[in-house]
């Protein structure tokens, strides 16, 4: 099970698509790092300089709307991003994000609750939303049970090792 | 209870008698595909699978370089490399290296790739558009595309789905496009999310296989997981015409359940534009050429309007006249074969003649990455899929998204132009 995460609040609107969160001409790009440096170039370019490690992107309906590109969630996890919270994803990116590791919440009232430069307490495991500035808490959608059964086997890629297994 | 054409196809890859919405299966796959960009991530993934050694059959596996071709840098070709290298250790049979494909969804069908009742996930959102074949097709990323090499199958959550049921005869120079930006433009971009659509109705029986490609290709525009048509004898000629394999056609139940049906009349529908700065701001082209909007680049081409037809319809426009001064025309015939006959028909000619850079097949410009990027302050019509901020280059630029008809007419006059005004035979 993930740690807490915890870090300040960078508040976008909604429908932050993934030409926006890593602008096509990086898409040849493999090196995580080097992706990490163009997170959310598209929609706010200041973004990597001003934000710290462990920072969360909080934003509001549809986030990651658009290509199937994996390198969306990965740029944002190698930028030191720890963690996004939208009131809803689009169906691509919400796939993609649970298999490379971002942890992702579905919440519109954590949303509505936070604004940008809040302090924000996150515990993967149970979904809750800490909002340290405010003093409010959330519980973000709970994940399908099949999902949640696939995030603690520790992802898509043990899974498949495992499918493997049983089918040879 | 009955089952939609979505429901039927994924119970029987499933092996399962029935499905509904909500629930998790695990599905084989007919054909995985990918192109360079999402299969050198793919291929990364796989090789760090315990026990993963072998794609699950070389024979159902698609690669095609088509995102950065001919390559743009050092990088580029260093990705289309490992493509290429992959598919020769796997002995991938389809593998398409530039100059012998095009854009990965144009060359799929052309090459008998896709059949219907077919399930077929690739490393692209624009999967979609396979759809048009009657076909289960969907977009995911490269982990799971990785996975689906390994498995040859793939978790999914049934989509419930969404009937569209149109009705009514297409004015002139009114094509699938319009009608397809206008059903995004009703749906949202949100609007599907999720869902699977089914595009039903006399309207849809009457279009062209070009014309059912443009609007299953666009269903991820409205956020859906596939847009589907059931296979006619159109379709079912258009396949069998490539390929020999066996298919099984499936068909909605009568009493299938469907979550929305919408009824779309299109016999009043004028061409349609898609404005800045999401595929779901879509207004009549008359509310937009009262603005009087002056372009600095035309685009015609990508897996929505890059077809033989799509070429025919803007060789006509063009046919014998110049694009407008201080404007870039650029033409990519969608794959090889649909610039070859575009070069049998006179079309390459005629568009060269006419003003326009006809490029090789490719997806470069569509989605910002080379061969047409748009700078600072640029305006452009496109016939591609997405106007987000920056999806073509500069976030400063504008993209407005429409048919190759009213992009033609916009190439002559050097604004956004309405082609029913533009003295031509709509084709």
């Amino acid at each position: 099970m993930e740690a807490t995460l915890r870090g300040h609040a960078h508040k976008y609107g909604k429908n932050v698509d993934t030409d926006v969160i890593i602008p096509g001409k990086y898409c040849n790009i493999i090196d995580r790092a080097e992706l990490g440096k163009h997170a959310l170039e598209g929609l706010d370019p200041e973004y990597t300089a001003r934000m710290k490690a462990g920072d969360i992107i909080v934003a509001g309906t549809n986030f990651g709307c658009g290509s199937s590109r994996e390198v969306a969630p990965i740029a944002i996890k190698a930028s030191g991003t720890s963690a996004v919270i939208a009131k809803s994803f689009a169906r691509i990116f919400y796939r993609n994000a649970l298999n490379i590791g971002l942890p992702i919440f579905e919440s519109a009232e954590a949303v509505d609750g936070i604004e940008s430069g809040d302090e924000i307490e996150l515990e993967p495991a149970g979904g809750i939303v800490r909002n340290l500035t405010k003093g409010t808490t959330y519980r973000a959608a709970e994940f399908p049970p099949f999902m949640q059964s696939l995030i603690d086997a520790g992802g898509l890629v043990p899974y498949v090792e495992r499918r493997l297994a049983e089918t040879q | 209870m009955g089952m939609t054409l979505t429901e039927k196809i994924l119970a029987r890859h499933a092996g399962l008698e029935s499905v509904e919405p909500g629930q998790i299966i695990n599905a084989k796959v007919d054909l995985v595909l990918a192109n360079e960009l999402s299969a050198a991530v793919a291929i990364g993934v796989m090789r760090g699978i315990k026990g993963a050694s072998k794609v699950f059959d070389p024979s159902k596996i698609a690669l095609v370089a088509d995102h950065f071709v001919p390559a743009k840098d050092a990088q580029s070709a260093g990705l289309a490399r490992l493509m290429k290298e992959f598919a020769a250790e796997q002995k991938v049979e389809h593998f398409f290296d530039v100059g012998r494909g095009g854009i990965e969804h144009v060359v799929l069908p052309e090459e008998g790739l896709v059949a219907p009742g077919e399930l077929i996930v690739g490393g692209d959102s624009h999967t979609c558009t396979y759809g048009a074949f009657g076909a289960f097709a969907t977009g995911m990323g490269s982990t799971d595309i990785a996975a689906a090499f390994v498995l040859g199958e793939v978790w999914l959550k049934v989509p419930a789905s969404i009937k569209l049921v149109y009705s009514g005869k297409p004015g002139p120079f009114v094509y699938a496009k319009d009608i397809m930006l206008r059903t995004v433009g009703e749906l949202g971009i949100d609007g599907a999310t999720y869902r699977a659509i089914e595009y039903h109705g006399s309207t849809v029986d009457e279009l062209s296989i070009t014309g059912r490609i443009t609007m299953a290709n666009m269903a991820i525009e409205a956020g859906a997981k596939n847009g589907i048509f059931h296979a006619d004898a159109k379709t079912i000629a258009y396949v069998k015409e490539r390929t020999d394999r066996p298919f099984v056609v499936e068909r909605a139940d009568a009493d299938a359940v469907y979550e929305r049906v919408i009824s779309i009349d299109i016999s009043e529908l004028e061409p349609q534009v898609a404005c800045p700065h999401t595929p779901d701001n879509v207004h009549p082209i008359s509310d937009v050429t009262r603005d009087d909007l002056k372009v600095d680049q035309v685009f015609i081409g990508s897996c929505t309007n890059g077809y033989i037809d799509d070429l025919r319809v803007v060789a006509k426009i063009l046919d014998g006249k110049r694009i407008a001064p201080n404007l870039r025309v650029i033409v990519n015939p969608g794959s090889q074969k649909v610039w070859m006959q575009a070069a049998d028909e006179g079309i390459l000619t005629t568009l060269a003649a006419a003003g326009c850079a006809v490029n090789t097949p490719g997806c470069g410009a569509c989605f910002g990455g080379h061969m047409g990027t748009l700078g600072d302050g640029e305006r452009a019509i496109s016939t591609t899929n997405r106007n987000y901020v920056g999806r073509m280059g500069s976030p400063k630029a504008e993209i407005y998204l429409a048919s190759p008809a009213t992009c033609a007419a916009s190439a002559l006059t050097g604004r956004i132009t309405d082609p029913r005004v533009v003295e031509a035979v709509p084709v």
